[in-house]
């Protein structure tokens, strides 16, 4: 039987001298005085720090409440968040007016931040993957642009960016009146930019489901077909029969389904434009903003992905009679990935979090709904910046877990 | 009282952090609910009235604005002037006899209560509209209305735009964080006009968003709509529309529980009505002096004892008078058809004249 480990050697036994007549049998355990016996000791200077953690949060708790009721006669409570919020929203993606409540326009607010954030995940994911590939371009003027371009915007404070894309850019279209008109139509004014937009009919819900069904179906089949391979040994193009089968089944339940959508056009009215969706200046200078200076970053990112992989495995690669593209494919991008993703995670988390900078530019999103209206409304710093706090933080930690699954994915292809 | 609750403050922290450490000690026991809260005092009352903090400060504090035009701004010498800075003025005249001393602490506008209440000016004079909650919740009382404002509408003249009516369907720039913002959801709610509110964090960012075209309007109390459009490119292409969305009186505000500091700051702004409505003017107030009108005899302290009723000497109302001027005075200075905003008088005429400055009576 092993031995207890021990926490100091001092107390281990003396080791048996082979001078020593007598047989070895495992020595009474002594045990020092409590005062002097580490484990004791550990413990309890972790119980007084924990004394010390827990008596100091109690502090800073009774002090604000004892605070709170002194100064201002009032108590930490969220019963607010069911009054009438009494104040408009510029732009919402759910059912909003004045007489609905703080609650639902803190929501409005979380839904316009997700709608910035992801967007510009897939939008600065996007250019900075070409950035960065192109940083490695041969050809000497494309490999300075994407430089220049990386160099540039990394370099320059988002808030800057964001007031330079609304007051210099957006706000310099012209009048409603003059829009530029493109044809669609498309109007482009300072009022921003209106496209013809689909509004979903009752067929809609249908459609979507039908959609998921396809998904799981081409999944399914997918695995099906790795299977498959995998006994026969056979070439088979897994990801273009699968997406492409997908692809059909959307397309097909479009046209069985009765119109899922309506195409409603967008035409000048008054002061405003009506019929199809506006894109606000507001929205696009944030997404611009956040998804360049973003962009950057990710191309940097990719390019330390791709440098990462030695040099010796595009010389393979050609050897092999793969072309630049099939190697950058099947060889390059699959190992470079593993370098890529784990701080593509930072990048992400830091681009949800800069996107509260919208509030420099009257872009309602969490924040701004939050922290600045409710808060101003209600007089509830700190049960709204405790709110805040926490829902910034789900938003990461969501993103931290999805982007660590797909990690793990990557890594498994390690040998 | 401040050291007391610090000491039970400790007190409650000590206890907690050994009842934690006892707590868990004794591993697998239920830990007791934390010790109660000791009995919080309640509060004390002021050790020194305002007006002695005051008198032995030498000086008084006035929680002001420093970017309103014509109201409270910082010149370029980095002294303070305007219509509220005036009204500060005046309350130092009757406090010292001397208009000059007083100094002024800019506050934003979510953070002038909470300076009035932690003691850091005496009175607040900040285009502060009087409202029921901030009159009782928020702890402050409201001296006489000194300047009766409204929240406007400014357009360009050029889109041909009336009325709200003629706004719908457009978009109307607001800055967050007042009334201002409440009163025009509400309004455009009340009438069924359809708008897109474009909200900014500050009015410089909602100004420059209106110039810039973004919005069709923009909205802010009238008095702040005059000072703005006077520092645009081109003030003439820009008119303020005459329907006003909500009720602004503009008030000096103070801290519940010192009725004699409340009484003089009241009365100082009544002083200044009278003397109007009475034709006393700093330029005839000496002369005044002599007059056989027993009103105006109370009012310049000649008959009466009515200084001593607020705590300061009985020529109190001739000090505010001589030294900054009677209401229509410092209208005129601040606000007046010599100025670059002048804002007609209106609600703001003294009663005599049709307006609603109109003060109790001196005796």
């Amino acid at each position: 039987m092993p031995s207890p480990p021990f926490l100091c050697n001092s107390f281990q036994p003396a080791p048996l001298t082979p001078r020593s007549a007598v047989t070895p049998q495992a020595p009474p355990e002594i045990r020092p005085p409590f005062w002097r016996d580490e484990r004791i000791i550990g413990w309890i200077s972790q119980l007084v720090t924990l004394g010390v953690i827990v008596g100091i949060l109690y502090f800073l708790w009774y002090n604000m409440v004892t605070e709170l009721r002194v100064q201002r006669d009032t108590t930490f409570t969220y019963r607010w968040i069911n009054f009438e919020a009494g104040f408009d929203i510029s732009e919402s993606l759910i059912d909003y007016d004045r007489a609905r409540t703080y609650g639902r326009a803190i929501v409005v607010g979380i839904l316009n931040t997700l709608q910035v954030a992801v967007l510009g995940i897939v939008f600065s994911t996007v250019i900075g993957m070409v950035m960065g590939i192109l940083r490695q371009s041969t050809n000497y003027l494309v490999r300075g642009l994407a430089t220049a371009y990386v160099e540039v915007f990394r370099n320059i404070p988002l808030v800057i960016l964001l007031i330079f894309w609304y007051q210099a850019i957006f706000l310099k279209l012209p009048r409603l009146k003059e829009a530029v008109t493109l044809p669609g139509p498309i109007f482009i004014s300072i009022r921003g930019v209106a496209v013809p937009w689909g509004t979903p009919t009752d067929s809609w819900g249908s459609f979507l489901i039908s959609v998921l069904i396809g998904l799981a179906l081409a999944i399914g089949l997918g695995i099906y077909l790795k299977a498959l391979r995998d006994r026969t040994g056979r070439r088979i193009e897994i990801t273009l029969i699968c997406a492409g089968s997908w692809l059909v089944w959307s397309t097909a339940s479009w046209f069985v389904l009765p119109q899922p959508l309506t195409l409603t056009q967008p035409y000048l009215d008054g002061l405003r434009v009506s019929g199809g969706h506006v894109f606000s200046p507001e929205f696009m200078s944030v997404l611009s903003a956040l998804s360049i200076y973003t962009s950057a970053y990710v191309a940097e990112n990719v390019r330390g992905g791709i440098m990462a992989v030695p040099r010796g495995q595009y010389e393979a690669s050609g050897s092999l009679g793969l072309t630049r593209l099939q190697a950058m494919r099947l060889v390059i991008l699959p190992q470079a990935l593993r370098v890529i993703i784990p701080p593509m995670v930072s990048i992400y988390l830091s681009m949800i979090k800069n996107s509260s900078l919208a509030v420099a530019i009257g872009y309602p999103d969490f924040f701004h709904t939050t922290a600045i209206t409710t808060l101003n409304q209600t007089g509830r710093a700190i049960e709204i910046f405790l709110l805040l706090m926490g829902i910034y933080l789900l938003f990461s930690l969501i993103t931290s877990l999805i982007l660590n699954i797909y990690n793990r994915r990557v890594q498994l292809v390690e040998r | 009282m401040k050291i007391s609750r610090m000491k039970l403050n400790l007190a409650a922290m000590l206890a907690s952090m050994v009842l934690g450490i006892i707590v868990a000690a004794c591993a697998g026991g239920t830990p007791e609910p934390v010790v109660s809260a000791p009995e919080e005092a309640a509060p004390a009352q002021e050790a020194m009235s305002t007006l002695q903090t005051v008198m032995d400060r030498g000086y008084l504090i006035c929680v002001g604005n420093a970017s309103a035009p014509g109201f409270g701004f910082q010149q370029e010498d980095g002294s303070f002037a305007g219509f509220d800075t005036d009204y500060c003025r005046a309350i130092a005249a009757a406090v010292f006899g001397d208009s000059e001393k007083f100094e002024i602490r800019p506050a934003t506008a979510s953070e002038r209560f909470t300076v009035l209440a932690a003691g850091e000016g005496d009175v607040l004079i900040r285009n502060t509209t009087n409202t029921m909650s901030r009159d009782t919740d928020l702890g402050g009382n409201f001296a006489p209305t000194t300047f009766y404002d409204g929240q406007g509408i400014m357009v360009r003249v050029e889109d041909g735009i009336n009325s709200l009516e003629d706004l719908e369907g457009g978009s109307v720039c607001v800055a967050t964080g007042t009334t201002t913002e409440l009163n025009l959801a509400d309004v455009m709610a009340a009438r069924g006009i359809d708008y897109t509110p474009v909200v900014f964090e500050t009015n410089d960012e909602t100004i420059t968003a209106y110039e810039e075209g973004r919005c069709d309007a923009m909205t802010t109390d009238k008095s702040g709509l005059v000072g703005r459009r006077a520092n645009l490119q081109d003030p003439s292409a820009h008119i303020i529309l005459d329907e006003t969305l909500s009720k602004e009186p503009l008030g000096p505000m103070v801290r519940h529980g010192d009725d004699q500091w409340y009484d003089l700051v009241k009365w100082v702004v009544n002083a200044t009505f009278l003397a109007e409505e009475l034709g006393v003017t700093s330029a005839n107030a000496d002369s005044m002096m002599g007059s056989s009108d027993p009103n105006i005899q109370r009012l310049l302290g000649v008959t009466g004892e009515f200084g001593s009723f607020i705590g300061v000497s009985n020529d109190w109302g001739y000090n505010v008078i001589t030294q900054v001027g009677n209401y229509g005075e410092i209208y005129d200075r601040n606000l007046g058809p010599d100025t670059s905003y002048h804002i007609p008088r209106g609600l703001n005429n003294s009663w005599v004249n049709g307006g609603l400055i109109y003060a109790p009576p001196i005796r």
